[in-house]
């Protein structure tokens, strides 16, 4: 496909990722201590999603019956969604600074019954990508002609449930449901292929009978296109698998598997975010 | 072993012990679901490397193998959050482990509110209850670092499949070196005449003991027992104090339904009733928050208990 998105479209986008970034290191950095590895390497594929691709999405009608929905099955990423969702006008960005205090309206893990803008809750890895097949199945019988948008992780795709759904959504041809797997390649105790290793893991997909492609999960460009061809074909569930770094924008936590659940001062994300504003947003193609 | 007095969290004991274990005993195996860090057994691991299984994020998987293993004379620990242990991995753990009649030592870490800032989704409430109601498993939560430490060893040494809850963090202690631990016995850890206090967990066995020190100011005498084993439950123990208050107060840090509150009015409903308040979650699913705050959310404290108390004692 040619391209899709000229330069200042493209510029756009990484303006916003990087506001999304911040919030979220200023957000995690505020309690002291998150998800924030987990939650910097989807802020790209999430900026695509709700600042491009997703039809509908209304924050004064959150439950909009015909938009396009998304499920966060890597729910530990939620800090991430609520920077998004805020910048979309969900809440009001305050509300990020009470992220995980008692009474919040902003938990850890995704919580659909407490954050307007969140459509299904997540938390126990594997869970999130059932609910989001019968999302994709719900909107089939019902005529409505929207996508549900899934994000896994790669550690996560470990758990036995990820491939119950995929056989099931093959066999239910849910051409309506695009999942992304953000494939940074680390989980808790180290790097996937050391712990449990994904082997080849389009040709896994492939073999589910899925509409499998591959991008760079930092590229607006290339994962537009994904998106985009997966819509086309029309046929099968679709895979994009985005290769991206943990911790993408944080300099001293970037591509560690310590940044998993990293505890750092409001001093550190000061100096982060002043890292990150510095750099040029067009270099990062 | 160094004074587990002075150790930080109970899983550095909890760990350590399962080093002692294996460097007795080569049946020990130590298997985790992508949360080593968080059970703190990477040392296990540089030791042992052949016994340190992780399994990824997989854990129906975990203790179906963990249970195949068993079957061949090894003893399997078990470690992920109690949440996933007994939630996600329950059918595995109710028929590959114990209907199987194996020996497999589930650990479900962060019972309760000490999920914190993980939220609801991670917050095992009902854990005991799942786990309660399997035929002769062995149910345990230690309420101090001696009682990992002990209660471990003990753990190891019965034959049959046991579950722990196990807290990770921090090392509250309420016992001195001297202290013996054996499954399936309470532990008086105050004696007293007008109410019993039966706690288990650390949160609630020092709640309880708070409350028992503020009854005292009252001019109420409160026993405390810490039911560290809450399956097989210590009946003796329980019926000898309902027969020496009259009152007996609950306190777990868990959905009551079907946890130890249960256990005690069940029991006692049918030997010798007695007045019995319970102090617990009370139906309510988790929430994200500190210790703290989850503790008066959840009215898990010793004002809770106090007034519970002095309700039994009324009621009597
Ligand atoms: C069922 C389940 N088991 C364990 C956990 C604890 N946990 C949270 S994140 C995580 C690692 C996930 O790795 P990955 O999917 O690669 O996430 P990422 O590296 O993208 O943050 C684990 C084990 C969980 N949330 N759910």
């Amino acid at each position: 496909m040619g391209r899709t998105m000229n330069n200042q479209e493209l510029k756009q986008l990484q303006v916003i990722a990087k506001h999304i970034r911040r919030d979220t290191i200023e957000e995690i950095g505020n309690l002291g201590v998150g998800h924030i590895g987990g939650a910097l390497s989807v802020v790209d594929i999430l900026t695509l999603l709700y600042f491009r691709v997703m039809e509908h999405i209304d924050p004064k009608n959150p439950r909009n019956e015909n938009r396009d929905k998304l499920v966060l099955s890597k729910g530990h990423a939620g800090p991430a969604l609520y920077a998004v969702l805020a910048e979309k006008g969900f809440f009001p960005k305050e509300w990020l600074l009470t992220l995980n205090k008692g009474g919040t309206n902003l938990p850890s893990h995704c919580d659909m019954n407490r954050t307007p803008g969140i459509d299904f809750t997540t938390g126990s890895l594997g869970q999130g990508s059932s609910a989001a097949a019968g999302i994709a199945l719900a909107d089939k019988l019902k005529r409505i002609e929207a996508i549900t948008y899934l994000i896994i992780g790669d550690g996560e795709s470990q758990e036995g449930q990820i491939w119950e759904m995929a056989m099931f959504a093959a066999q239910y041809k849910l051409s309506n449901l695009i999942a992304f797997t953000d494939y940074n390649k680390l989980q808790i105790d180290g790097s996937t292929s050391d712990i449990i290793d994904l082997g080849d893991i389009e040709l896994k997909w492939k073999g589910f009978g899925w509409f499998v492609q591959r991008v760079n999960g930092h590229d607006f460009e290339a994962l537009e296109d994904a998106v985009l061809q997966a819509k086309a074909q029309g046929e099968k569930p679709s895979m994009i698998i985005c290769d991206t770094i943990k911790a993408k924008g944080f300099s001293l936590a970037e591509g560690l598997a310590s940044s998993h659940n990293m505890a750092y001062s409001k001093e550190v994300a000061k100096q982060a975010i002043e890292e990150l504003m510095a750099e040029d947003g067009g270099k990062e193609k | 072993m160094t004074d587990i007095a002075t150790m930080k969290d109970f899983r550095t004991i909890y760990a350590d012990t399962l080093i002692e274990l294996a460097q007795e005993d080569s049946r020990v195996v130590v298997f985790e679901a992508d949360l080593m860090s968080a059970t703190g057994t990477k040392h296990f691991k540089e030791l042992f490397p052949e016994r340190s299984i992780n399994c990824g994020v997989a854990e129906a998987n975990m203790v179906g193998i963990a249970s195949g293993l068993s079957s061949q004379g090894f003893i399997p620990f078990v470690n992920t959050f109690g949440c996933f242990a007994t939630r996600r991995a329950y059918d595995q753990f109710f028929l590959s482990a114990n209907y199987a009649r194996q020996n497999v030592k589930l650990v479900g870490l962060d019972p309760g509110i000490t999920a914190a800032f993980n939220g609801g989704t991670h917050m095992p409430f009902c854990d005991i209850a799942l786990t309660r109601v399997i035929p002769d498993l062995v149910v345990v939560e230690p309420g101090d670092g001696w009682a990992v430490h002990h209660l471990t060893k003990a753990v190891y040494a019965h034959q049959g499949s046991v579950y722990v809850r196990l807290q990770r963090k921090g090392n509250p202690i309420f016992y001195d070196a001297n202290q013996t631990f054996e499954l399936g016995k309470g532990i008086i850890v105050r004696d007293g005449k007008d109410v019993t206090l039966v706690a288990t967990g650390a949160v609630m066995l020092e709640q309880a003991i708070l409350a028992s020190q503020a009854l005292e100011k009252e001019n109420i005498s409160a026993a405390v027992i810490d039911m560290h084993t809450i399956k097989p439950l210590d009946k003796e123990l329980v019926l000898s104090y309902a027969k020496k208050t009259n009152a007996v107060v609950t306190c777990e840090n868990a959905q009551m339904a079907g946890g130890l509150g249960s256990a005690v009015s069940e029991f006692l409903s049918e030997q010798y009733p007695t007045v019995v308040r319970r102090v617990g979650i009370q139906d309510l699913f988790g929430e994200v928050g500190t210790v703290e705050y989850l503790m008066k959310r959840f009215a898990l404290t010793a004002g809770q208990i106090v007034q519970e108390a002095k309700d039994a004692i009324k009621r009597k």
